[in-house]
């Protein structure tokens, strides 16, 4: 018990000082690597700090002393029992982080994969049995036209209808689908239905579009049209199903014994990476949706465009399969 | 009646402090902000978003010289750069804070006292889309008003809480102190081991309650002011009993100016 608190205060207030004095050098500089002379210095003054907030326990009137010396705890406290990886990017180990993440929750990419599979399905299904659910399926002008009269339209053309306005509608194509992925992550926290419904109707307009091209016999024009951005596209969608699953799963957590806490904690880093991974993806995509994919033949033969889609699937599949092996 | 009381105290209650206990023992805590708190530094973030997009739009009118398109691409890109990493960038560099946050003394802090990662900054800010449903974060306004340490659905799912910063005064008297209650002539110091114990005894809201008493008895009715003053004596003297010697002399009030330099002042 501190029976003469001025006395303490004159007597503890040099070392709180010089407390406050290494934190405060550590906020303005946080990438600085201390000496070890300065750890041990820094342990010293966090321990006779504490000691000196636990002996003060006691002292309830004493609140404006209270707050100070809790201040200075806590933040020596987040520096020395920090033991997570100091706040630098560091890219490489970002870069294979993305594709290691993918792996460590397969099963959360494969519901995603099942749950668009699914919506596909019921779209297809959907638009050959009643073709004209199509309106209801497809609520956007441009899918509403026969696919004949598209397609007449768009290799017949002789201006380039995106002409002075490719770059804008790559960007807005990019912010939207990026858009879309974090809202299908973010859809976790309601315990996956948020992010199993965005994907069945993600899948539903797909199978829809589908259906529709396929049955009007332009199965090739849909391909050459879909696959150089839809190989990245969709996947990157995929990855954000599988962040929200992800996300659902340590919010519920089936049979472990860590806490809720405890499970969110050691999902971040891999949510991180895999939401920053099906970003940069989108970019990709949006740029090749507007400069190579709403170009058909004779501006770009279909071998062509579908060649060049599968090649990047190819190569999506090798980098998040195997890119970070150890 | 007992039943539902029961239930009623079953229930988590909510939190104003966020309590973490370190290995070694000693407790230490941070005031949780508010959801209007934290909806103000919101709209003083809005603003700043709002202000660094209208300025680069100016910027990029000269680029509209050039390319009316790329102009256009370009400020879609910053725009949505802006309204998802605006509050990433700043928690990151600041330490859990953004121009708001600073504004009204906020901090976001993980939810363990432990330094805060890009990861757990990042899922927080993107689950602002859900948060922010269906209009003007009310998913994230009820979550918070209704999660025991105020956290909206980003914070639960990045561990992470908002906190009022403390702070960081120097001054840990009330000022005035000498004036309203002397060190000269006060028999209770004369006590160390009782005056130690009825500074302990003392709660923080007895004690600012004779600070107001004090530094306010002129605009009493002398009635009421004597019957205040003989209450707040009272309720001390009911904590520690010093000895008739000591307190023989004094007046209610003069014993509860004496009792506010014992837990302010500390012994002589």
């Amino acid at each position: 018990m501190i029976v003469d608190i001025p006395r303490f205060v004159a007597v503890e207030r040099p070392y709180w000082d010089e407390l406050a004095a290494i934190l405060d050098r550590m906020d303005a500089e946080p990438e600085r690597r201390l000496p070890l002379a300065e750890i041990q210095r820094l342990h010293y003054l966090y321990e006779r700090c504490s000691a000196g907030l636990a002996r003060l326990d006691a002292f309830s009137t004493s609140p404006a002393l209270r707050t100070l010396l809790e201040s200075l705890v806590s933040r020596a406290y987040t520096e020395i029992h920090e033991t997570r990886a100091p706040q630098k990017i560091r890219w490489k180990a970002l870069f294979f982080a993305f594709p290691r993440a993918f792996r460590r929750h397969l099963a959360a990419f494969s519901l995603s994969l099942g749950i668009t599979l699914l919506g596909v399905a019921f779209g297809w299904f959907a638009i050959r049995m009643d073709p004209s659910s199509k309106a209801v399926l497809m609520p956007f002008p441009h899918l509403l036209h026969s696919p004949a009269e598209r397609v007449h339209e768009e290799e017949s053309a002789k201006t380039d209808r995106l002409h002075g306005a490719k770059a804008t509608f790559s960007a807005e194509l990019m912010t939207h689908n990026i858009q879309v992925t974090i809202m299908t992550l973010a859809m976790g926290m309601t315990w996956g239905a948020g992010t199993l419904m965005l994907l069945f109707y993600n899948g539903v307009i797909l199978g829809a579009v589908a259906a529709d091209y396929v049955s009007a016999g332009f199965a090739t024009f849909l391909t050459g049209w879909l696959l150089p951005h839809g190989s990245i596209e969709i996947p990157a969608i995929l990855l954000g199903g599988q962040g929200g699953f992800i996300l659902a799963g340590a919010l519920i957590g089936w049979g472990g014994r860590t806490s809720r806490s405890g499970r969110l904690r050691a999902v971040a880093p891999d949510l991180f990476a895999i939401v920053a991974g099906a970003a940069c993806m989108l970019v990709w995509a949006g740029m090749v949706e507007a400069f190579i994919s709403q170009y058909h033949r004779p501006v770009i033969p279909y071998g062509l465009k579908i060649a060049f889609g599968a090649c990047e699937l190819v190569a999506l599949t090798a980098f998040l399969g195997w890119a970070g092996r150890e | 009646m007992k039943a539902a009381n029961e239930g009623q105290a079953m229930k988590p209650a909510r939190q104003t402090r966020l309590s973490i206990e370190t290995p070694e023992g000693v407790v230490f805590s941070f005031e949780l902000a508010t959801p209007v708190t934290r909806a103000l530094a919101w709209a003083v973030d809005a603003a700043a978003m709002a202000v660094a997009s209208s300025m680069i739009g100016q910027v990029l009118l000269a680029l509209k010289l050039l390319s009316g398109d790329w102009a256009s691409a370009v400020s879609v890109i910053i725009y949505f750069a802006i309204s998802i990493g605006y509050a990433i960038l700043l928690e990151w560099r600041w330490r859990g804070q953004t121009i708001g946050k600073r504004l009204l003394g906020l901090r976001v802090i993980d939810v363990h006292g432990l330094r805060l990662q890009l990861p757990q900054i990042a899922l927080r800010n993107l689950l602002r889309l859900v948060d922010g449903l269906p209009a003007f974060y009310l998913v994230g306004g009820l979550a918070c008003i209704f999660s025991r340490k105020a956290q909206r659905l980003g914070d639960l799912a990045a561990n992470t809480v908002v906190t009022r910063e403390a702070p960081r005064e120097r001054a840990i008297e009330p000022s005035g102190l000498e004036r309203i209650a002397p060190a000269k002539y006060n028999s209770l110091l004369a006590q160390p081991q009782l005056a130690a114990r009825l500074r302990s005894l003392a709660t923080p809201e007895a004690a600012a309650l004779a600070v107001r008493a004090v530094t306010g008895r002129d605009g009493y009715d002398p009635a009421a002011r004597i019957a205040l003053f003989r209450e707040l004596a009272a309720h001390f003297r009911s904590l520690v009993e010093f000895p008739e010697e000591a307190v023989e002399s004094l007046t209610d009030e003069q014993y509860v100016r004496s009792v506010l330099r014992v837990i302010y002042g500390g012994a002589k």
